[in-house]
């Protein structure tokens, strides 16, 4: 029994491929007999993974979630953000272009405001929860925008090691609050063609919760929604420090 | 060949990130810039040129088809791979942050939406 553990444990990246398989068969599974077809076997896949991710977690301790349990280790390799770019660049194969064209200054308008917005939203909560400085301030606000640039942003203008910690923390709540409702509240916002979803990648932002979101939604809707989310993460790392930084400060000065 | 696909997939990835990360040291900024947006961009010109459509015959394609069919497999691992637990036991403020930027963004993506139809209306 311990030397196949072993074993599987020594091909971790083929053991994830299986236990993968597995989770998926057991979700469409679960999708089409408890749910009906209501709810997307992927999504359904997806919370169970979050769930085992904060298992993993929690017996572990580590930050990779499930992936720190020696077991699932592949999960890490196979659910990294190598393979998980590879994979975005594949599903753009038989994107349509002429949406994409078409789209083209909303989506780059939703990048910007998509970035603006986030960092206004966490700054205000980060100033009714008692800050007030403006690094603290911003560093907060950029981690709503996502947990990249909360700590690049933070470590731009100094802040504490706690600050920073929060403001990956509001990024992370981001991501994952994106996988699970992005499917739940798609027909009420309109995410069903490929302008919608280049608006949504703009507006979110989060590549993994995007990635996640759109699969568990619509597959088709992919590429379109993950085009103007990589975009997002190196706009906010430009906006966040600099001239969202000195917003916060002159605004505090007025104050 | 399969892995003519998967070696253009790769090439196309490649540059697109070089490229991403060149554009982050041009504006200054500590991050890739849209690398993998670039890297789409270049497999869809790639695999719309005239002079690679014969590079791409089925057998080549599959090559491509098979990483974009792998997409939700590895986002599901994406998925278990999550700091799940920092999230949730960080406390009222990373949550309340978190939660209102989602719900904000959310709201908006109807009135952007709209938006984008009326434009071309106008052209």
């Amino acid at each position: 029994m311990s030397t196949a553990v072993t074993l599987l444990e020594q091909n971790a990246l083929i053991t994830a491929f299986m236990i993968v398989a597995l989770l998926l068969a057991a979700s469409n599974w679960i999708a089409a007999r408890i749910f009906q077809g209501q709810i997307h076997g992927s999504a359904i896949a997806i919370t169970l993974g979050l769930l085992l991710a904060y298992w993993g977690g929690w017996s572990s301790g580590g930050s990779n979630g499930l992936a720190d349990v020696s077991f699932f280790s592949g999960l890490g390799i196979l659910g990294g953000a190598m393979f998980r770019d590879f994979a975005i660049v594949a599903t753009a194969f038989g994107a349509d272009l002429d949406a994409l064209k078409r789209a083209g200054w909303v989506g780059v308008m939703s990048v910007v405001l998509g970035v603006v917005l986030s960092f206004v939203v966490g700054a205000v909560v980060a100033v009714a929860f008692g800050f007030s400085d403006a690094v603290s301030i911003s560093t907060i606000g950029a981690g709503a925008a996502t947990y990249i640039v909360g700590p690049v942003t933070g470590t731009a203008l100094g802040a504490s090691s706690g600050v920073i910690a929060l403001s990956v923390a509001a990024g992370l709540v981001k991501a994952i609050l994106v996988m699970v409702a992005t499917p739940l509240v798609a027909k009420r916002i309109g995410l069903d063609n490929p302008q919608s979803a280049l608006i949504y990648g703009g507006l979110m932002g989060t590549t993994s919760g995007v990635a996640a979101g759109l699969a568990a939604t619509d597959p088709k809707l992919v590429p379109y929604g993950a085009m103007t989310a990589t975009f997002y993460t190196g706009v906010g790392c430009l906006l966040a420090p600099s001239l969202l930084y000195l917003l916060v400060l002159s605004l505090q000065r007025l104050f | 060949m399969v892995v003519y696909g998967v070696g253009l997939l790769a090439a196309c990835m490649l540059v697109g990130v070089i490229l991403g990360d060149l554009l982050g040291q041009l504006i200054g900024v500590q991050a890739n810039v849209g690398g993998v947006g670039i890297a789409m961009l270049l497999l869809i010109w790639a695999t719309n040129a005239s002079r690679l459509t014969l590079l791409l015959a089925p057998p080549t394609s599959t090559g491509i088809t098979f990483w974009s069919a792998m997409y939700i497999p590895i986002v599901i691992a994406m998925a278990a791979k999550q700091n799940v637990v920092a999230a949730v036991s960080s406390g009222w403020l990373a949550l309340v942050a978190g939660v209102a930027a989602v719900v904000v963004s959310f709201a908006m993506i109807p009135l952007l939406s709209r938006l984008g139809p009326r434009s071309q209306d106008q052209l």
